[in-house]
């Protein structure tokens, strides 16, 4: 009898644990993330798959199903197609300038430097500063009569920067190295201290120098963070939406800064077609997934 | 001497880029004490012209202490969420043994993966269609109201705290909210402020969700109302380079000043995942 009881509870506590209170703690949390995250992902997929509109509530229209209906319209989309274009532009610019910038300030950084604190503190607070001011005092640094324009005199651009059709992206990747930069020198701060010093050191008993001891020390031993701050860099990119919308005036001039989410703000929401508008965003995560993986792959052989 | 020259040249290049990182931010606080910031670059240092006007004149169109106190109600709502849910959370994922603790540990590693653009439209449609929260706080806060990298911090702290202290507690008979409350949070103090700090950071600087869900002014924190201000009012006003000074100024300095206040407790690996945008 009490055997028997106690084989129950020995049961009863194998299966819900031995702090079952732990699932009522972890519950909200849990609520939250079925609410926010696992059901409008299951819905987005839904709605790319549907002839999906919005109606006045309470009126039921049916949605039928279109299969690849949305993802063809969108796929041969010329504005679709030139927002992923202007995407490629911007990794173009933004990636290796951020790589090789951020690794070189980091190493400069690294390794007893005085007012270090105060350097990370300039580097680091463009980062943690919201787009939107920073973007309204880029927009005036950069309008056509704008302080970097007086500067260059004679060598300015015209038409100035952001309402150059040329200029528009490369300007956006521009502002989000500046911004981003300070995140990716600390990432590569942390991976230095785990770069041995002996290394360096044998090194340079063997007389390699600086430049040498950089590009075949340094570099090989932060490979790892390297590929971490491609894949972070490719993932800011497609998620440009404040730069497009107010630096160059929601994608201008003439869409030659149109990015996918600002495709699929004006589609869904201004033009009330989310179906498109999440076919878009299915097509980015897979763009970015397959960038992703082949920034691993090139890290990987090597 | 070679080494002394490479030191050298190491200031001097973290000099010349921290000032370029640093000059957009002189360019704006000057400018927003400014009768007209200037665009010639002979007048960085002004000795005159000094003025709190662009204040008002932003003031004056967006209602600048509204937005201010919209931005702190989006935020608190986002850090309330967290700290009390998050940290539950995160003690239990940490401390106790409970059925579904191996999935929601993926659940949370997948969170991290879902990238917002996907989510943006279906979201928007079940807050403002499915639960009515268009033009609402709630609306606003609920996609942040527990941060996952927060929780992630929370786990962290806790698994460094001694076994022995809480089964110490257990068998003296201690619930284990009891044992949360009175036992854990007061030893994990620094994680609490770099859990505050990090989360307060996203939804103090977040301008998508909250420029998608609100449509009234009334309700639009400083991110948004800035943002409006610098895509539709400014052409229709005269000199509006002041005003758009002033209100970047507001909106940046809450944040520069907790980081500089609070540096220790930013590390690029809590950061990384909790500030988007």
């Amino acid at each position: 009898m009490s055997t028997a009881s106690a084989d129950l509870r020995t049961t009863r506590r194998r299966w819900w644990g031995r702090q079952p209170i732990g699932s009522l703690f972890a519950l909200p949390y849990l609520v939250f993330v079925v609410t926010i995250f696992a059901y409008p992902l299951g819905f987005a997929v839904w709605i790319a798959f549907h002839d999906y509109f919005f109606t006045a509530p309470g009126v039921d229209v049916p949605k039928p199903f279109v299969g690849f209906d949305n993802f063809a319209a969108v796929l041969t989309d010329p504005q679709v197609l030139e927002s992923f274009r202007n995407i490629g532009v911007f990794l173009v610019i933004n990636v290796p300038l951020t790589v090789v910038l951020s690794l070189v300030l980091a190493t400069a950084l690294d390794g007893g430097i005085r007012w270090a604190a105060g350097y990370r503190i300039a580097f680091y607070v463009p980062y943690l500063t919201a787009s939107v001011s920073l973007v309204g005092v880029w927009m005036l640094l950069f309008s056509s009569g704008g302080l970097v324009n007086s500067v260059l005199g004679p060598l300015a651009p015209d038409p100035s920067w952001l309402v150059n059709s040329s200029l528009a992206m490369p300007s956006i990747a521009l502002f989000v190295t500046w911004k981003q930069l300070g995140f990716y020198i600390l990432l590569y701060l942390a991976a230095l201290q785990g770069v041995p010093r002996e290394l360096h050191e044998s090194a340079e008993t063997d007389g390699a120098n600086a430049w040498q001891r950089f590009r075949n020390v340094t570099v090989p031993g932060v490979r790892g963070t390297t590929v971490l701050v491609l894949v972070l860099a490719i993932i800011t990119g497609a998620n440009l939406f404040t730069e497009p919308y107010l630096l160059t005036n929601g994608g201008g001039p003439d869409g030659a800064s149109v990015t996918p989410v600002l495709l699929i703000y004006q589609r869904g929401i201004q033009q009330q077609n989310p179906d498109t508008a999440a076919a878009i965003g299915m097509l980015l995560v897979i763009v970015v997934g397959v960038l992703s993986l082949a920034a691993n792959r090139i890290n990987r052989e090597r | 001497m070679r080494r002394q020259r490479g030191t050298w040249v190491r200031y001097l290049l973290l000099t010349l880029a921290a000032a370029v990182f640093a000059f957009p931010f002189w360019f704006m606080v000057v400018g927003a004490f400014q009768e007209s910031p200037t665009n010639t670059p002979d007048r960085l240092l002004p000795t005159s012209g000094w003025t709190l006007g662009n204040f008002g004149a932003i003031d004056s169109r967006i209602d600048l202490l509204g937005s201010l106190g919209n931005s702190l109600i989006f935020t608190a709502g986002v850090l309330l969420g967290t700290v009390t849910f998050g940290l539950l959370a995160g003690y239990a994922m940490a401390r106790l043994d409970f059925r579904g603790r191996g999935a929601t540990w993926v659940l949370m590693l997948l969170v991290q993966m879902v990238p917002f653009q996907l989510l943006m439209i279906p979201l928007y449609v079940q807050i403002t269609r499915g639960f009515g929260l268009g033009d609402t706080y709630l609306g606003m806060i609920l996609p942040f109201a527990i941060n996952t990298t927060a929780v992630f911090i929370f786990t962290q702290f806790f698994r460094a705290l001694p076994q022995e202290m809480f089964e110490a507690a257990r068998i003296d008979g201690a619930s284990e909210l009891r044992i949360v409350f009175s036992i854990a949070v007061p030893l994990v103090k620094p994680a609490l402020t770099t859990v505050v700090l990090v989360t307060f950071i996203g939804p103090w600087n977040e301008f998508l969700w909250p420029f998608l869900i609100t449509k009234d002014a009334t309700l639009q924190p400083l991110a948004v109302s800035l943002a409006n201000y610098i895509s539709n009012v400014a052409q229709s006003t005269a000199n509006p380079n002041g005003a758009i000074l002033a209100g970047a100024t507001t909106l940046a300095f809450p944040v520069v000043i907790l980081f500089c206040l609070f540096q220790r407790y930013f590390t690029a690996s809590n950061i990384g995942s909790a500030v988007k945008g």
